[in-house]
């Protein structure tokens, strides 16, 4: 067991603070993700049996997680907590495979984030799943889930980190195919899990590489190797950053591995909510953040950061254009997550850790929060399609409400939780334009303010189309339940006020919990709040928020009316998502399938039938020649003489099989004494 | 006194032991002759520990383990016979042919 | 091996005496037409392992012995013989199998072969008679021994079980 305070002094644009350890607090961590998958396993076994069906137990665990988070989190806000702990498990060589816990302020960030989203997604499923045939083996694989997510988090090495990242894999896997009677279920599930598969080898190749040359696989290490300048980590951080980048591009869904989340909704809508919304996909987020210095430092892994701002601004973008032709008002709202995950990996990119960080978790809020809604709303009338609802603002009203607060919190209007956090992304684009991004980051700013556009825009026709105009359905629809819209109000209040915890000049406390970490994350930090820029963002926003007022308020009267957005050429490559799916399946799947099943196919019928005909031919002739001259006389002899003398064999041997225990204890004794005679003969 | 002569003794009961475990029907006395051959593995056990001087003593604490193991030996064992005796009327084992051919 | 030197020895006297009652004893454990002879020249044999342990200066081993052995489990093949009523009279014909000898053969070739290996192997080493004090094996059990120890008691606590399952009657039948 170490433990770790130290305070790697730099040139840090903002000082870090100075570190407590977290006293009992911290040292019990440890428990974070340890209660949830023990509440899994009792849900396993036991939670059939409950009066509630393992709910409780799950919800119970969440609730654990969630205090425990808020408590950390109130603690870091006061003395900033930096606090690491390993158990040694196994020794490999030189390798040593440990257990740890790190609770410093990206982690407790994240717990608290998995935590209360966790809590309130849990308490509105005992709404959204009741009457489910699998309602325990839900909650069984949701907390498997939520432990697991927990297990990432506090990973104190890559190896605890790769478990982690594994095991949500798994649950993604298992709770995307939640409704397996159904095969297009069950193929999205497979899908999620090989796209994270192929993502994942990156994120291996990379921990082994960092991992070998640094000789230990703990984050401490390695980011100390940073700290030190380790010249042999140095020439190969291009090649690992990249790696690592991929991996976390599977597990974060950025272009061209995005492809998997939008079927990932096939899975009930908790499960869209928590996991590929609010804390799974951050994941990989999350993972740049924990290996930010890696990046960030000069002489290691900074070309990365071009990559991953590309990527991420094609990602927010292309996805961004999809969410507005999408009829599932689920699919709508994940492909807005893949956008704003785009958000995210560009500030990565950008070299803004704190701003992709506070991203990620007011997005946690207002995305957990728009997929309960959509869920209610999937409840009531029995049906995914916008075009299935429309006009439910009277029938649902608190669904509206807080939809509306979710679409205007993730459009950024002001003074919700998105605008602030989109606002410091922004910044912090247009900062690194003027430094190390150069021409790159100025594009990318200009997509970025684009995308807000195009965020307000879809989330606009979203709105509309569901809950205003006339009722297109057939159920009858009603507000859900309280279990379920208590957890939407509380959301919602979440993702109006989340944005304060970080506004520059004014209280800059997010910045601060972030910075209570061993090492310098030597990002850039702002003052005060850019005006004109916030003032560009706000105002794209309203236009975004007004065209689609213009497009889609006031015609919502006829089905064929309703979607209006038919640009030309646009319109049909959106419908097809850029054919990216397509050219997966008809691009890289068949030509591996086809051309190989075509040659072996060919090698059958043309090469292996001529040599087997020619064979035939032969044994033909030879046949006859075998069968007269030899068979009848020769082998028929023999096989009858073996085929007797195996029949008479059998015969005698069978009686020595007699039953009794004492002649084969007599047996067994003889052996013994005659295997010991032999070897004291021949030896 | 010299170590073989315990050796020597030890294999006798343990050979009277085999016999009396093959030639015996009633599977009371073939319990009673499996415990005679446990008691010169122990005899076996405590030999030798006096001849290596062992400062741990495991040869009679292993003795002590085998003691112990064959107490719950008996007692599973009588509880099978008694069992067998219940169903079949009979605790002669080589009445006890089921799995011959 | 210089036998004079041997006998001169009070203990290797008292060995062979003893020894001479285990054999016999035990034979009359494996050939006695009565169950009950059988298990009471078990107690004869047991004792005098007692006594060789004694002679070895493995006391505590030796008084379990006597306790659990004497004590119990004698106690408990008593019982045994009583609930499936083996035939206590003499019938040697329903006790002993027929064919004896190839038994006796297996026997005899496993004492040959044990004694002959053995006493290769070790010829005339001497063992001491120093006592083992209870204190000092019970100071080796508990430190050194204590997880073997604490398994073994596991077993014994499964035997105690499992023997209770066994032989309850079946309430549904």
């Amino acid at each position: 067991m170490t433990h770790l305070l130290l305070a790697y002094a730099g040139e840090a644009a903002h000082e870090v603070a100075q570190l407590s350890d977290g006293g009992t607090l911290a040292r019990y961590a440890w428990l974070i993700p340890v209660v949830p998958l023990v509440a899994m396993f009792a849900i396993v076994f036991v939670g059939k049996r409950l009066p509630m069906k393992g709910w409780e137990l799950a919800e119970a665990a969440m609730a654990f997680v969630a205090v425990y988070g808020v408590v950390l989190l109130i603690a870091n806000a006061s003395t900033g907590i930096s606090y690491e702990s390993s158990v040694e498990i196994a020794r490999i060589g030189s390798y040593v495979i440990e257990w740890g816990w790190v609770v410093d302020g990206l982690s407790i960030m994240m717990y608290a984030v998995v935590g209360v989203v966790g809590l309130a997604v849990f308490t509105y499923a005992k709404g959204y799943m009741e009457g489910d045939v699998r309602f325990t083996w839900f909650f069984a694989a949701f907390t498997m889930f939520a432990g697991a997510m927990l297990v990432l988090v506090s990973a104190a090495n890559m190896i605890q980190l790769i478990v982690g990242w594994e095991l949500v894999g798994l649950a993604s896997y298992l709770l995307i195919g939640h409704y397996w009677e159904d095969h297009e279920n069950n193929a999205a599930a497979t899908k999620a899990f090989l796209t994270n598969k192929i993502a994942d080898v990156g994120l291996f190749v990379g921990v082994i590489i960092i991992g070998v040359t640094v000789g230990s696989f703990r984050f401490d290490a390695v980011l100390g190797a940073v700290a030190d300048g380790n010249s042999a980590l140095a020439r190969v951080a291009f090649w690992a950053g990249l790696a690592i980048f991929i991996g976390a591009m599977g597990k974060s869904a950025q272009f061209p591995f995005h492809v998997w989340l939008p079927d990932a909704m096939a899975g009930p809508t908790p499960v869209s909510s928590l996991m590929h919304a609010a804390t799974m996909v951050t994941a990989g987020v999350y993972l740049l953040g924990r290996m930010f210095p890696l990046f960030q430092t000069e002489g290691f892994a900074t070309d990365v950061k071009a990559i991953i701002i590309v990527v991420g601004a094609i990602t927010l973008f292309a996805t961004g254009l999809i969410a507005l032709v999408q009829d599932d008002i689920k699919k709508v709202l994940a492909y807005s997550t893949l956008s704003q995950l785009g958000y995210m990996t560009v500030a990565m990119g950008a070299g803004a850790y704190t701003a992709g960080l506070f991203h990620l978790f007011t997005h946690a809020f207002f995305k957990g929060l728009l997929f309960l809604c959509a869920g209610s709303v999937i409840h009531a009338v029995h049906s995914n399609n916008m075009s299935d609802m429309g006009g439910l603002r009277k029938s649902m009203p608190w669904t509206f409400r807080t939809f509306v607060i979710g679409s205007l919190a993730l459009a950024g209007i002001f003074p919700l939780a998105g605008f602030w956090s989109k606002d410091e992304i922004l910044a912090s684009v247009q900062f690194d334009a003027s430094g190390s991004g150069g021409a790159i980051a100025s594009v990318v700013l200009v997509v970025a303010i684009a995308g807000a556009f195009v965020t307000a825009f879809y989330m606009a026709r979203a709105v509309y189309l569901t809950f205003f105009g006339e009722y297109q359905g057939h159920a009858h629809p009603h507000e859900s339940p309280r279990v379920m819209t208590y957890p939407l109000i509380g959301l919602g209040a979440l993702s109006i006020v989340a944005g304060f915890a970080n506004v520059p000049g004014v209280y800059e406390g997010f910045t601060r919990w972030l910075a209570a970490r061993p090492f310098s994350m030597g990002d850039h930090h702002f003052e005060s709040i850019n005006y004109a820029l916030a003032g560009i963002g706000l105002a794209v926003a309203l236009a975004g928020v007004a065209l689609g007022t213009r497009l889609w308020y006031r015609d919502a009267a006829t089905q064929r009316e309703r979607d209006r957005f038919r640009v030309p050429v646009l319109y049909p490559l959106l419908e097809h998502k850029y054919y990216i799916d397509d050219f997966y399946l008809r691009g890289v799947i068949e030509p591996i399938k086809g051309p190989i099943a075509r040659f072996v196919d060919w090698t059958n019928t043309n090469l292996i039938d001529a040599v087997v005909n020619g064979f035939g031919g032969v044994a033909r002739l030879a046949a006859r020649f075998v069968y007269g001259g030899l068979d009848q006389r020769v082998i028929d002899l023999a096989i009858n003489a073996v085929a007797g003398g195996t029949s008479e064999a059998g015969e005698a041997l069978r009686h020595t099989t007699t039953g009794r225990v004492q002649q084969y204890a007599g047996a067994l004794f003889a052996g013994a004494v005659l295997l010991v005679v032999g070897f004291l003969i021949f030896t | 006194m010299i170590i073989n002569q315990f050796l020597v003794l030890a294999a006798l009961l343990f050979s009277i032991g085999i016999y009396g475990v093959l030639v015996r029907r009633n599977a009371v006395l073939v319990l009673l002759s499996i415990e005679l051959m446990l008691t010169a593995v122990n005899i076996n056990l405590v030999a030798f520990g006096s001849y290596i001087q062992d400062t741990l003593r495991s040869g009679q604490v292993f003795a002590l383990f085998v003691i112990t193991v064959a107490a719950a030996e008996v007692g599973i064992g009588l509880a099978i016979v008694v069992l067998v005796f219940r169903n079949r009327a009979s605790a002669n084992v080589d009445e006890l042919d089921l799995m011959r051919w | 091996m210089d036998w004079g030197n041997w006998f001169s020895d009070a203990n290797n006297v008292v060995f062979l005496v003893v020894a001479l009652v285990m054999v016999a004893a035990s034979v009359r454990v494996v050939t006695s037409p009565n169950v009950v002879h059988s298990a009471l020249m078990l107690v004869i044999a047991l004792a005098g392992a007692a006594g060789l342990f004694l002679m070895l200066g493995a006391e505590f081993v030796a008084w379990t012995l006597v306790l659990v052995y004497i004590g119990a489990v004698i106690v408990l093949f008593l019982f045994g013989i009583m609930i499936t009523r083996a035939p206590t009279g003499r019938d040697p014909g329903r006790l002993d199998h027929a064919r004896r000898w190839p038994a006796a053969v297996v026997a005899l070739g496993t004492f040959v072969t044990i004694a002959t290996v053995t006493t290769l192997a070790f010829e005339d080493r001497p063992v001491s008679g120093a006592v083992t004090s209870g204190g000092d094996l019970g100071e080796v059990l508990f430190n050194r021994y204590v997880i073997p120890f604490e398994a073994v008691s596991f077993v014994l606590l499964a035997a105690l079980i499992g023997g209770i399952v066994l032989a309850r009657k079946d309430p549904e039948r």
